[in-house]
């Protein structure tokens, strides 16, 4: 039975038609318990879609926390094979504010970003104090193209290990034309204790 | 009364079923200003939810538009009936002249708060003739959790009257320093009132 109102289809053969609700869809939330070291999304793999069925993708980072102090958490992608090593081209500037009202100010850090394979960083230096954590959000661009540099940006905010508040800006391009289908959080030493990634696609 | 499609249930017993896809970003509120003094979020009131129920939130301010020149500001709830949860936030400024005399990007110490249960400036001098208004989003962080401090990060594009006058912006971020639960946000203006403007509550799944 379908559903047809004023000439539009509602709902027919036992789902709605397109368009009918939102167009930011969840896919996938991954959630550390302080066994690993990364939280890895891999299309066709645990429910994940990392593919052409969207022209966007968002990864919503929640409260992570590391089991050590002083640690990053990066971001690499893979463009074919079993590695999480695209080239990379990006930027990196922060944001800083100390709780005791010092180290006001706003940093490009050559440091951090990257010309290379190595992974990216999204949060610098978060604090493992019981109450430290950091949290943001990941876009990703087009990652099936297999004509066009894959862009993404992220914006993260952390409670740095010295007791900041540190807003972290990034953004680049995965310098290939390989589709990308597969997105690693990581942490640089030591297991990531909690915290949660969402993936969104968005229509 | 329930609907059933080619042998799938679409809805029964006054909701969708779980299997429809709906969307995963949720509208919870819309207040509008009416020369009001604040909009506040509140949950549990007037159909707001600001809880565990979602792991994000996202506000989205539209068109806001004071009685009088003034700063937009936020504050969060942590307790109480008060907006003043300490925070300790980053803020900074791109710029850009009507006259085009002058343009650049600066971190503003006197827009950020350390430890501060004061308002958070999300837009400085925001103008208040007939035209003039500011409008951005803001992203709260896991509000209802009670074991780690509450990230929120947003970004103001607006019209300042003051300083040459023109686009200029806001990029603000920070945590409530507390690891009670946030269930309030207020949006108001450090003199006067919020004359007109939108402001939406979405909860991401």
């Amino acid at each position: 039975m379908g559903l047809i109102s004023n000439g539009t289809t509602i709902f027919d053969a036992g789902a709605f038609a397109a368009g009918i609700g939102s167009s930011m869809t969840f896919i996938k939330k991954l959630t550390a318990d302080g066994s690993g070291t990364n939280l890895t999304f891999v299309n066709g793999s645990s429910g994940v879609v990392i593919d052409s069925t969207y022209k966007e993708y968002i990864f919503i980072i929640n409260n992570i926390h590391h089991e050590e102090a002083d640690r990053n958490l990066s971001v690499n992608f893979r463009d074919g094979g079993s590695n999480y090593d695209a080239a990379k081209i990006t930027t990196f500037y922060y944001a800083r504010h100390g709780e005791d009202d010092g180290s006001a100010e706003l940093v490009y850090r050559g440091g951090t970003d990257t010309v290379g394979t190595g992974a990216q960083q999204l949060m610098n230096g978060i604090g493992n104090s019981a109450d430290d954590c950091g949290s943001g959000y990941l876009h990703l661009f087009d990652p099936a193209s297999t004509s066009s540099v894959k862009h993404f940006i992220a914006t993260t905010n952390i409670m740095q290990d010295n007791v900041q508040s540190v807003e972290h800006h990034i953004a680049g391009f995965c310098n290939v034309t390989a589709a990308i289908d597969a997105v690693q959080f990581s942490v640089n030493s030591g297991n990531i204790d909690s915290g949660t990634i969402s993936l969104y696609g968005i229509a | 009364m329930g609907l059933i499609s080619n042998g799938t249930t679409l809805l029964d017993a006054g909701s969708l079923d779980g299997g429809v896809a709906t969307g995963d970003m949720i509208l919870i509120k819309t207040l509008a200003a009416s020369n009001s003094s604040a909009l506040s979020f509140v949950h549990g009131t007037s159909s707001v939810v600001l809880d565990g129920t979602y792991k994000e939130y996202l506000f989205k301010y539209i068109n806001i538009h004071p009685t009088e020149v003034a700063q937009l500001v936020i504050n969060f709830r942590d307790g109480g009936s008060n907006f003043d949860a300490t925070k300790t936030s980053t803020a900074y400024n791109p710029y850009h002249v009507e006259d085009d005399t002058a343009a650049g990007l600066i971190y503003r110490e006197a827009w950020d708060l350390a430890q501060s249960t004061g308002d958070q400036i999300i837009a400085q001098e925001l103008g208040a003739a007939a035209d003039e208004s500011g409008s951005g989003y803001l992203h709260l962080f896991n509000p209802a959790d009670t074991t780690f401090v509450t990230h929120f990060m947003g970004h103001t594009a607006y019209y300042q009257q003051l300083g040459g006058g023109g686009p200029f912006g806001v990029i603000y971020a920070g945590y409530c320093n507390t690891t009670t639960a946030i269930d309030g946000v207020t949006f108001k203006m450090s003199a006067g009132n919020l004359s007109t403007g939108t402001i939406k509550l979405y909860g991401i799944k």
